[in-house]
């Protein structure tokens, strides 16, 4: 058994930037295990610009923002085992891991750190009736065959559910020859980002059909087409005498990610329902005692640099909780996701801080001219007003932990929108 | 001629119509924020983009990923991934690096987002 | 010459190519498709029925009762995952009493062992997560579940070691009775045999139809399914009948032996034999159903529907023994359900009959164990240790969802009668079968396919045909395949 201060699941973005932070802030038994056989998690296969903007000040590409990171742990020496697996947790941070070079390990960890990330929904999650043929791909499942492994999924192209995974691939493959159809979205908005709608779609002139979906797949081996259906905006059920037939070769999937808990489970941690991730407080510290989540484990984010910025956190706290820095939580309140919220991280907050707290959540819907409010018990403490607020984009509120030593009486803390739904 | 775009500055994608006369901007109508009306300023006249591809490296198993030094001429897109996927490097590769000069006769050069050993 | 050439890859085909095995016989099996279990095998509810269901003196009866009662030697042998969780026939409503009685006198006159109506508050206890409408329900201890495509391949690959050969994408085409025995013409050559055995499933009207004047014909009736999670393995205990009503013949929710939970079938009779679709109006109609007995389905949970058809004979029983106007050609012929809990018995007196028509002798070297691929996520840290120190590949976890290592999925390439195409890893090894449903796999799978079979990628199918995951090389440089 291999003792480690700060055990980290995960080299993607979130683990990279944890393991930075908790060096940074003094720690120096860290170790991160990482299933692929390099680091740098899904960045590897984003080869389009875009990220870093918040954090670097300058556009890079997904494996140009992940060297950066790559780079730091090299240079801090901080050990990665890549290829390794870690196949159990348990909830007093004992972790089995296997790996062609060493075979089964267990380790003991001071402190855990959950960075393994998100998966992407697949069709059968979906229910979509017709045939089950090859050519349907998840976006991402498509963009690792194009971007890592140099091959073409197929030349005609329909898009279901506009993601920003999804608008990417549509750019992707037109730019690699393929005729992108179309990409129908279910809901009467994208949840992808406008910048991507119009540079990836709008460019190449690919409609983006706005509250439609896929009612029928054809083809017996290969696909041979989609049916296309628009869809009611209340019920999001097809609406009869709409349908039209797309002839296509390749359907890729945009329509939704989920964080991929398994191990989380494992360990004993209490799960969220609204946003599939650990339920977490403002150290981001789960459930179990020294066990911390971040990046898209815990919920589904926007943009990498905001995995970034919150798993650094996750790091310098995993540092503290080792050096027994990190107070215990007390008195804590629950965050509830009131109208037009959904999934508040943290989910439980204490109310003897010193620092501002940090509230991040996605809308409902799409609000226009909107307000974001926290109340601590009845008391409103904060308000951001938008002049629009959408799913696709995460909305981030601080407020000042001094409101919640004011309303000790208060019971729970509110996040909501006002707004009129637009 | 009136040209009609939507700005990418924030998910608002406020639709922004302008009467141009060749290159020049007559009036630009819908924006409703300073980002959009520049947005829009340089989207009408020139519109640019960066342009990220992947290019073929000999004897390797995997390709390289490349992208435009800076943004190029929209219109330009295609030639430009025409040139690239018309090329190959040979190994190594490191990331920032050069990998094709002036790009279709542009300023811009393609340089490696990746290492390749 | 062949002695026996067994036509279809099924339950039924591979299970009489190992029982036939037990002889010193030359066996051929041909198979349509480019995998074995690639029909009715493959998508059915899989169960292993008690035997109440069938009229009594009916062949379906017979064989059902008699192949329950082998189920747990055959899986023994062969290393098949099957548990005898029982099955419940459920009425929703107070007015079914006298079915159930029904149906229990049924199935003792079938020969039913264990057969017992509980009410309320014992149905409760078993399952305390039924609808609140469930009644009563007769309770049929000896049913139980099994993986069918498992079961398939177990029988193939025993046979396979003790002799059998199998031939794939070998459809066939005609058959002609020649002065000694038939001549089989199919799309992998041309075959002469004493013997044949008519296993085709959805096919077997037609090939019965090839050498018989005594015409058959076979309905597929098609029914669709839908797959939860297996974070629900443990809402439900038993397989879950719903009581036959005027509304319908109900809906089953059981669990499966992987852990999932399964919700259907729909009975639709159709007119292709290939149409394997689902559909929006049977997809609804298993919810609509399945609710009674699981009243709060997680719609979310779902990791896949799909649907499978059954080979319905118009004679509405199943069709055994040697043609009586085609002397040595032996049906098998509309094996429907409960055609998989039948399968072990059908393959025996098969067998049997035909072993003893060619005075066959005892095949001494017949061994009836095989044993599975030794799966990763049923080992304790010590197996797994010892595992990889023997295979470095059981090291690497292609599938994440159920934990499948690339140890276990070259094997299932490298088996005899092994997997050709991602789908047939899925069957043999549930690579790809979890929640994401192949997401994240199937690169990888591609590319140890690539490897195993010696092909390009552009080759791999999802299952056979024209089941291509790869259009073309982004470069056609050439070099990077097998990327």
């Amino acid at each position: 058994m291999r003792n480690v201060d700060i055990l980290i699941i995960g080299g993607g973005p979130a683990g990279l930037a944890a393991a930075i932070s908790a060096y940074e802030a003094g720690s120096r038994n860290i170790l991160i295990l990482e299933r692929e056989e390099n680091l740098g998690g899904i960045l590897k296969q984003c080869i389009h610009n875009g990220f870093g903007l918040h954090t670097f000040k300058e556009e890079l590409t997904g494996p140009e923002y992940a060297q950066r990171y790559i780079d730091k742990v090299l240079e801090y020496g901080i050990p990665a085992q890549c290829d390794t697996m870690v196949i159990d947790i348990t909830p007093d941070k004992v972790v089995t891991a296997v790996s062609r070079g060493a075979g089964l390990e267990h380790f003991k960890a001071k402190s855990i750190i959950l960075a393994m990330g998100c998966r992407e929904r697949p069709r059968g999650s979906l229910g979509t009736p017709g045939w089950r043929c090859s050519g349907i791909f998840t976006a991402g499942t498509a963009q690792k065959f194009t971007n890592l492994k140099g091959m073409m999924p197929g030349k005609r192209v329909v898009i279901l559910g506009s993601g920003d995974i999804g608008l990417i691939m549509a750019r992707r493959m037109t730019f690699m020859g393929a005729k992108v159809l179309a990409c129908v979205e279910l809901m009467p908005f994208s949840a992808g980002l406008k910048r991507n709608i119009v540079q990836c779609l709008d460019d190449y002139d690919i409609p983006l059909l706005l509250s439609h979906t896929v009612v029928d797949i054809a083809g017996r081996e290969r696909l041979e087409g989609v049916t296309v259906a628009e869809v009611d905006p209340k019920t999001l059920k097809p609406i009869e005498g709409t349908e039209q037939y797309y002839e296509c070769d390749t359907l890729l999937l945009s329509v939704g990610l989920i964080p991929e808990n398994e191990l989380t489970t494992m360990a004993g941690v209490k799960i969220s329902p609204a946003t599939n991730g650990a339920e977490v407080n403002e150290n981001l510290e789960t459930s179990v005692e020294g066990i911390f989540s971040c990046g898209n484990v815990l919920h589904v984010h926007d943009l990498v640099d905001y995995v970034s910025e919150e798993s650094a956190k996750a790091g310098v706290n995993a540092h503290k909780y080792v050096q027994g820095q990190l107070p215990k939580e007390e008195n804590t309140l629950e965050v509830v996701s009131g109208f037009g919220v959904s999934g508040a991280v943290p989910q439980h907050i204490s109310q003897e801080l010193d620092e501002p707290i940090t509230i991040m959540f996605r809308p409902r819907g799409v609000f226009k001219d909107a307000q974001v409010c926290i109340d601590v018990g009845d008391v409103q403490v904060a308000a951001k007003k938008s002049r629009i607020l959408t799913p696709g984009e995460m909305v981030t509120l601080k407020f000042s932990p001094e409101y919640l030593r004011k309303n000790t009486n208060a019971d729970k803390i509110t996040v909501r929108v006002e707004a009129q739904q637009s | 001629m009136i040209k009609e775009i939507t700005c990418i500055g924030c998910p608002m994608g406020c639709r922004i119509t302008a009467e141009l006369d060749g290159d020049k901007i007559l009036s630009i109508e819908g924006y409703t924020c300073n980002i959009g009306k520049k947005y829009a300023q340089e989207e009408l006249t020139v519109p640019t983009r960066m342009v990220t591809a992947l290019m073929h490296v000999y004897g390797a198993d995997q390709p390289l990923s490349v992208k435009t030094s800076k943004p190029i001429e929209k219109s330009k897109i295609f030639d430009c991934l025409k040139e690239i996927s018309g090329k190959s490097v040979m190994r190594p590769v490191h990331i920032g690096e050069v990998v094709i000069k002036n790009v279709c006769g542009t300023p811009v050069d393609i340089i490696a987002t990746r290492d390749v050993e | 010459m062949i002695d026996v050439i067994i036509i279809g890859g099924g339950v039924v085909g591979c299970g009489v190519a190992r029982e036939l095995s037990r002889y010193n016989l030359n066996i051929a099996l041909l198979e349509k498709t480019d995998d074995i279990s690639n029909g009715q095998s493959k998508a059915n509810t899989a169960i292993i029925h008690g035997g109440y269901d069938a009229k009594p003196g009916t062949l379906k009866a017979k064989f059902n009762v008699l192949g329950n009662k082998m189920y747990d030697r055959i899986c023994a042998e062969l290393d098949v995952p099957h548990k005898r969780n029982t099955s419940l026939v459920v009425s929703f409503g107070s007015d079914g009493h006298e079915a159930l009685e029904k149906l229990k006198q049924q199935g003792i006159e079938n020969g039913v062992p264990g057969l017992s109506i509980i009410g309320q508050d014992e149905l409760r206890r078993r399952e305390p997560n039924i609808g609140s409408t469930a009644y009563e329900a007769l309770l049929v201890e000896t049913g139980g579940i099994v993986c069918p495509y498992e079961m398939t391949q177990a029988y193939a690959e025993n046979a396979a070691m003790n002799g059998v050969n199998f031939y794939r994408e070998a459809e066939v085409t005609a058959i002609e009775k020649t002065q000694d025995g038939w001549k089989v013409i199919s799309k992998a050559g041309t075959f002469t045999a004493k013997a044949v055995v008519n296993c085709a499933g959805l096919y077997s009207d037609v090939i019965n139809n090839m050498v018989s004047e005594d015409k058959i014909s076979i309905v597929p009736r098609r029914g669709e399914y839908y797959i939860v999670d297996k974070k629900y393995a443990n809402e439900f205990h038993a397989s879950i009948f719903q009581l036959p009503t005027k509304m319908g013949k109900g809906i089953l929710v059981s669990p499966t032996v992987d852990g999932t939970v399964l919700l259907g079938p729909t009975a639709e009779d159709i007119d292709d034999k290939m149409d394997t679709r689902t559909t929006t109006e049977g997809l609804a109609k298993v919810l609509k159903y399945a609710s009674l007995t699981w009243e709060h389905i997680p719609m979310r949970s779902f990791i896949t529907t799909y649907s499978g058809l059954r080979a319905h004979c118009n004679r509405d029983d199943f069709v055994l023994g040697e043609v009586p106007d085609a002397p040595m050609f032996f049906n098998a012929v509309g094996v429907e359900s409960p055609g998989l809990t039948s399968a072990p018995a059908i393959a025996e007196y098969l067998a049997g009959m035909i072993a003893d028509k060619l005075s066959a002798k005892k095949n001494e070297n017949f061994d009836p164990i095989r044993k599975g691929i030794p799966k990763f996520r049923e080992m304790n840290d010590e197996q797994r240790a010892r595992a990889i120190s023997i295979n470095p590949d059981y090291a690497k976890i292609v599938c994440r969802c159920e934990t499948v290592t690339e140890a276990e999925i070259r094997e299932a390439i490298r088996r005899p009668v092994g997997a050709r195409s991602v789908d047939g890893i899925k069957r043999r090894t549930r690579a790809g079968m979890g929640r994401c449903q192949a997401g994240f796999c199937t690169p990888r799978t591609v590319e140890i396919l690539c490897e195993e079979l010696h092909i390009s990628p552009l080759e791999v199918t999802k299952f056979g045909g024209n089941s291509k995951y790869i259009e073309s090389y982004l470069f056609e440089k050439g070099d990077n395949e097998n990327a």
